[in-house]
């Protein structure tokens, strides 16, 4: 579990984050969602420990990330696995040498047990045969699941995805959502998404987090999202047409329940 | 200010990158692929200028130092001194800085603005060390080996004028370089081109590592690399010949 309490952060006098306080539990698929600007990416940075908070507390298990040394932070990271935004795949290394690559650097495995761990995670992922292609060889889809390949590899107790969605199509996009969704209850991973695609929140969202301006506005499950009398939720989801009419269908379904 | 700075961010990132790597087995690994990027690839292209730059001095010495006063040799000798004492050192490294250089800020760049850099730091892995030691110990190591070869191509370039033209004869070419030969002159080449190739890998793997934005900024990082090393190669040859021919 991944708890943040009152977590602040500044940006030369601006507050980026205002004391935000959520809980993220392990076998969910936790959404973090808002505008772009809403301060979303610089939250996971910090719960990564890629930028410092100036005030909270962001604690692994009991662990808070603020207090640990250089030591355990490097410990810690080997308990993460991220998914970025356009992958980051090294461009140097096949398909398979990627996903070898946190093997290489962090076990004692011999040659052949990581080729073989590495080939069983490209399977997970449903890619076969592939391993000898450089990442620019294969297309964005393939790219994301070899990322998520790479980030399974070491066993994770933390998953992030940074817009895991983006630059995909819809079937793509409900692949992936679908692939992070079973890794997660699979491996009983925390896993936090950070999105702005609503068809990946009603997919995965076990536990929605939406931010406006810094500030925790509204944290609930997928299933609560649509009926929500929060005003800048309703402003942030029903920003497109398909989703006002899922929302109205929504209601008259309830109406006719009632 | 600005210079300081730089200066300051170019020393903490160098501690960062001379330390002892997370695995060792890796390094060695991608220390052996940096040789072959950035040392064996280069070789052809230091043969190609050594040679023509040994035969032009030998032609430019030749006409210029015409005089019945000093001895026929003088041809040979001044184009061995200049390939043993700046050429095969600071100008080959120069080149080296626009080849080399650019190779390594362009490359370390574009894995910083597509996060691959963030994916290694996430991942608990020293990027610094991991991306920038294996350029600086691949090329530190392989540079002797292409000032050698710059070294020896440069005085066939200069043989294959004694040859092939009525300029100076063979003879008194080879006799020229044999004369008040310096074996120093070797071992000092070399020592400014160790310094030389680690203030080029690190430079531009400074440039690299730093870069914020896009293509442009990559770009930029790559441009402005090339500039500061060669102005550092110049200082430091100052500093260097100063220090260990005087």
């Amino acid at each position: 579990m991944i708890e943040l309490k009152s977590v602040s952060k500044t940006f030369d006098d601006k507050e980026v984050l205002k004391s935000i306080s959520t809980s993220f539990l392990p076998g969910q698929t936790n959404l973090v969602i808002g505008q772009s600007g809403s301060g979303k990416t610089v939250l996971m940075k910090c719960i990564i420990g890629l930028m410092t908070p100036e005030k909270g507390e962001i604690n692994y298990d009991g662990r808070n990330l603020l207090n640990m040394n250089r030591q355990e932070t490097k410990m810690l990271r080997r308990e993460i696995g991220m998914l970025f935004q356009n992958s980051a795949l090294f461009d140097s290394l096949t398909v398979l040498e990627n996903v070898m690559f946190p093997l290489n650097m962090f076990s004692n495995m011999r040659y052949k047990e990581r080729a073989e761990r590495a080939l069983s995670c490209l399977d997970r992922v449903n890619l076969h045969d592939i391993g000898h292609l450089s990442p620019a060889e294969i297309s964005g889809g393939m790219k994301k699941r070899v990322a998520i390949a790479r980030a399974i590899t070491l066993k994770p107790k933390y998953l992030f995805c940074d817009e895991p969605n983006s630059g995909l199509d819809p079937k793509t996009s409900i692949v992936i959502d679908q692939l992070i969704k079973e890794i997660t209850q699979e491996y009983n991973i925390t896993t936090i998404i950070n999105t702005h695609d609503m068809n990946s929140v009603m997919e995965n969202g076990d536990n929605i987090v939406f931010i406006h301006e810094g500030k925790l506005e509204w944290n609930g499950s997928k299933d609560k999202i649509i009926t929500s009398s929060n005003k800048k939720l309703n402003d942030f989801i029903f920003a497109s047409n398909l989703f006002k009419k899922v929302k109205n269908i929504e209601i008259g379904l309830m109406e006719d329940e009632g | 200010m600005s210079a300081l700075n730089k200066v300051g961010e170019y020393t903490l990132l160098m501690q960062k990158v001379l330390t002892r790597p997370d695995r060792f087995r890796e390094t060695c690994k991608q220390i052996v692929r940096e040789m072959n990027n950035l040392g064996v690839s280069s070789i052809i292209i230091v043969l190609i200028i050594s040679f023509f730059i040994g035969a032009v001095i030998t032609i430019q010495i030749r006409l210029r130092v015409d005089n019945p006063m000093l001895p026929k040799y003088t041809t040979g000798l001044v184009t061995r001194d200049i390939l043993l004492l700046e050429f095969s050192s600071t100008i080959m490294c120069l080149l080296l800085a626009g080849k080399v250089g650019s190779n390594i800020a362009s490359e370390i760049g574009t894995m910083r603005i597509t996060e691959q850099i963030d994916a290694l730091d996430i991942m608990g892995v020293n990027s610094a060390n991991f991306l920038i030691l294996p350029k600086i110990v691949g090329l530190v190591l392989f540079s002797p080996i292409l000032v050698i070869f710059s070294m020896i191509i440069g005085i066939v370039g200069g043989y294959m004028v004694s040859i092939f033209t009525d300029l100076i004869t063979t003879d008194n070419y080879l006799y020229g370089l044999q004369t008040f030969f310096v074996p120093f002159y070797i071992k000092y080449s070399i020592i400014k081109t160790l310094v030389y190739s680690f203030l080029i890998a690190s430079i531009a793997g400074y440039y690299g590592y730093y870069v914020k934005g896009g293509s442009l900024e990559v770009g930029k990082a790559s441009t402005d690399s090339v500039v500061m090393s060669s102005i550092t190669i110049l200082i430091a040859d100052l500093v260097l010949t100063q220090l260990l021919l005087t």
